[in-house]
């Protein structure tokens, strides 16, 4: 489904991806860990297409074709779903106004019919329970005044409104509690299936005893350092990054 | 992709509105002295009261300045290059019947279809076109209840006492430079009244639309509530494209007796002048209601049109516990300039006031909020609540805010909070991230920053509202 190819990636001419390579098909859960100013969340933003940061060379294929030309609302409506590490405010824009406003353009997208206010609001309860939010949250503003698990489960919920082919889920689990990781691990676990692929995205382990991924890799310095199954996670858990991070 | 550029090119789109309907006018020659005053006062067969009273503001007018505090910059205006009256050639007419075909078709331009309208929305219209009223509609059904609601001309024939009584009661013609102008030469304008104790059931909605090339246009409402009594009202505006600039000066007074509340909303789109600010209406209107003992008025309105405006639409608060409000929402694109804002004066105990301002600057308008808010020493127990926000889309345009406070009350509390922001980058990507192309997302983040404001106006005025400024800021995005 997605293809990476030898990925380079500068901000301000500061190269921060030096040669990612990385293949994911649908139906598959691939888990990209490593230390903190790896390039990680750069990676993620890349791949669904913020302006701020320049492709110096390589390639990203969706269905085999590059995206590098399409812009984010293109690349949204064929089915890439990125959930923020810090999701945005919209003040006195409400939750299902914003929801129902991308859903519908993702519909459109896709080819199917717009839903009307009645039927997106049935829909919207139903995916509401996936991540055991209340209904509450569709009349408050865009991730105002939410506490931190509070965005994070709104992403969930909005990735599972929006059903998307490729999801990316940047450090959803930073930063909940054990309450809340297992909601968004809940959530991630229910919308996994054989038409979908996810990049998750972390720093720690811990949300892959939840979501159990087909593939680990570790990013370090711009670059996929090491690769392997669940077991690199683990061993991460008790080693640390440091040792890796020395070999690159 | 650089969503600053392009948060540029969405605010620069182009007045949707632009067009002259072609109807035969009756213009007066250009220019300004007694004699064009009674001509104007001569062709509405206007009483020798009306017409002293014009002659007295013309001669404090020649005394007067024009205000050159506002932080506004335009070409001098030459009063003398302007004509003072201009109507359509049909008059006294009966029903819709008998209005020039092509007004009406003018008004479908605009997506105002009275027939329709008057089905659709129970609202009454009060079609003000180029000065003088051709259309008055559900008059009847209003007049069971005792309420009056005509155009300015009518109310001088039909009820001289209740004009004689409250015109210039709230703005006298000496108040200011614009002030005294429209009142020497106003052409014609809206005239309610709704008596004691009854609750106006409609909305009542005034469109205005300026026509005829070259002529200024002077309104002037006159709103009268009596003890009790409940009004909304709304007034709407757009204006086809014009190379000239086009002045207004109109005079809206309200007037809310013992426990009555005056609710007025405006949605001004006129046109706002091309990319460079050539053409675009200049537009300085005095606003001011009085309100009694308890009495409520509410002044919201959106501000999307005119090359310049000076507005500063306020309340007397002269009864004990009485209350003044201020919601507005300004929108400054391309070369517009707007300095508005409100003057909320406390006389009466225990009198409370609230204003909200929205600032929207794009391109390279300039908008300024100026507001006044003034306790008497009378004014025991006052209480102000001011929140002025500014909105920047772009590097080159401006917000700037200007509070005055003028506390002789100790016992009174005024507080005031500004803020300044953008729409960030972050907040555009969020959105395009979930499918929402650029254009609809800057819409949807300005109409939440809007929201305060758009929750006064009535159901579908803020739907009008909120699609104005949609419209207000499409554009090509690349």
């Amino acid at each position: 489904m997605l293809t990476i190819r030898d990925l380079h990636v500068s901000v301000q001419d500061k190269p921060i991806l030096k040669g990612v390579d990385l293949e994911i098909d649908a139906g598959q859960v691939h888990a990209i860990m490593g230390p903190n100013g790896s390039g990680k969340s750069t990676l993620a933003q890349v791949l669904a297409g913020h302006g701020g940061y320049q492709v110096t060379r390589g390639d990203i294929l969706l269905d085999g074709r590059s995206i590098l030309e399409v812009s984010p609302e293109e690349r949204a409506r064929a089915g890439i779903f990125l959930s923020f590490q810090y999701p945005v405010e919209i003040p006195g824009v409400a939750n299902s106004y914003f929801l129902k406003t991308a859903l519908n353009a993702v519909r459109r997208g896709r080819g199917e019919e717009e839903l009307d206010s009645i039927a997106f609001l049935a829909l919207a309860r139903e995916k509401l329970d996936v991540v055991g939010m209340d209904p509450r949250f569709l009349s408050r503003a865009v991730n105002e005044g939410f506490s931190g698990g509070e965005k994070k489960r709104n992403e969930i919920f909005q990735m599972a409104l929006l059903e998307p082919r490729l999801a990316i889920l940047d450090e959803t689990d930073s930063g909940l509690d054990i309450d809340a990781l297992k909601a968004v691990a809940n959530g991630i676990n229910a919308l996994r299936s054989p038409d979908r692929a996810f990049i998750l995205i972390t720093h720690y382990q811990r949300l892959l005893d939840y979501v159990v991924p087909d593939k680990v890799y570790v990013l370090a310095n711009g670059r996929i350092v090491r690769s392997g199954g669940r077991e690199l996670a683990q061993e991460l858990e008790k080693r640390g990054y440091g040792w890796l991070e020395a070999a690159a | 992709m650089t969503g600053s550029k392009a948060l540029e090119e969405l605010a620069s789109q182009e007045y949707r509105y632009g067009f002259v309907s072609d109807v035969e006018a009756d213009t007066v020659a250009r220019g300004l002295d007694e004699d064009v005053i009674r001509t104007i006062s001569g062709k509405k067969g206007e009483p020798d009261f009306l017409l002293e009273w014009r002659l007295r503001a013309y001669r404090r007018w020649r005394t007067m300045e024009e205000p050159n505090w506002a932080k506004l910059h335009y070409p001098p205006i030459d009063y003398q290059a302007i004509s003072y009256y201009s109507a359509p050639k049909k008059k006294a007419l009966k029903s819709l019947d008998e209005v020039d075909p092509e007004v009406l078709r003018t008004f479908e331009k605009l997506g105002i279809p009275l027939e329709e309208q008057k089905v659709l929305a129970g609202v009454a219209v009060d079609a003000v076109f180029d000065s003088v009223s051709v259309a008055t509609t559900f008059k009847e059904k209003l007049a069971e209840m005792g309420i009056i609601f005509s155009s300015f001309s009518e109310a001088v024939r039909n009820h001289p006492d209740l004009v004689r009584k409250y015109l210039g009661s709230v703005v006298p013609y000496s108040d200011n430079f614009f002030a005294a102008l429209n009142s020497a030469v106003f052409s014609d304008g809206s005239f309610v009244y709704v008596p004691r104790g009854v609750r106006c059931p409609m909305e009542l909605s005034t469109y205005f639309r300026i026509n005829s090339a070259n002529t200024g246009q002077f309104e002037r409402t006159l709103i009268v509530a009596d003890e009790g009594s409940y009004v909304s009202y709304l007034e709407g505006c757009t204006a086809p494209m014009r190379d000239e600039n086009q002045l207004h000066a109109a005079v809206v007074e309200l007037v809310a007796l013992k426990d009555a509340h005056i609710k007025y909303s405006t949605v001004q789109n006129w046109y706002p002048g091309d990319k460079d600010g050539k053409g675009g209406i200049y537009n300085f209107v005095t606003k001011r209601g009085r309100a009694l003992e308890n009495a409520r008025i509410s002044w919201t309105q959106v501000e999307t049109g005119s090359a310049i405006t000076w507005k500063y639409p306020g309340v007397l608060l002269q009864g004990d516990h009485s209350v003044g409000e201020f919601y507005s929402v300004a929108l400054t694109a391309n070369r517009q300039q707007a300095d508005t804002g409100t003057k909320m004066v406390h006389i009466g105990k225990n009198t409370r006031s609230t204003i909200v301002s929205k600032g929207i600057s794009a391109g390279h308008g300039q908008n300024t909020y100026r507001g006044l808010v003034k306790v008497l020493k009378g004014a025991t127990g006052a209480r102000n609540h001011s929140e002025c926000d500014s909105l920047l889309l772009s590097d080159t345009s401006g917000a700037h805010t200007f509070p005055y406070l003028d506390v002789r009350n100790d016992s009174s509390v005024v507080e005031h909070e500004a803020s300044t922001s953008r729409i960030s980058e972050d907040q555009l990507f969020y959105c395009r991230q979930r499918g929402i192309p650029e254009e609809d997302a800057v819409s949807m983040i300005v109409n939440g920053f809007c929201k305060e404001v758009f929750k006064e106006l009535p159901m579908e005025f803020a739907v009008e509202a909120q699609k104005l400024l949609g419209v207000s800021l499409e554009g090509a995005v690349g």
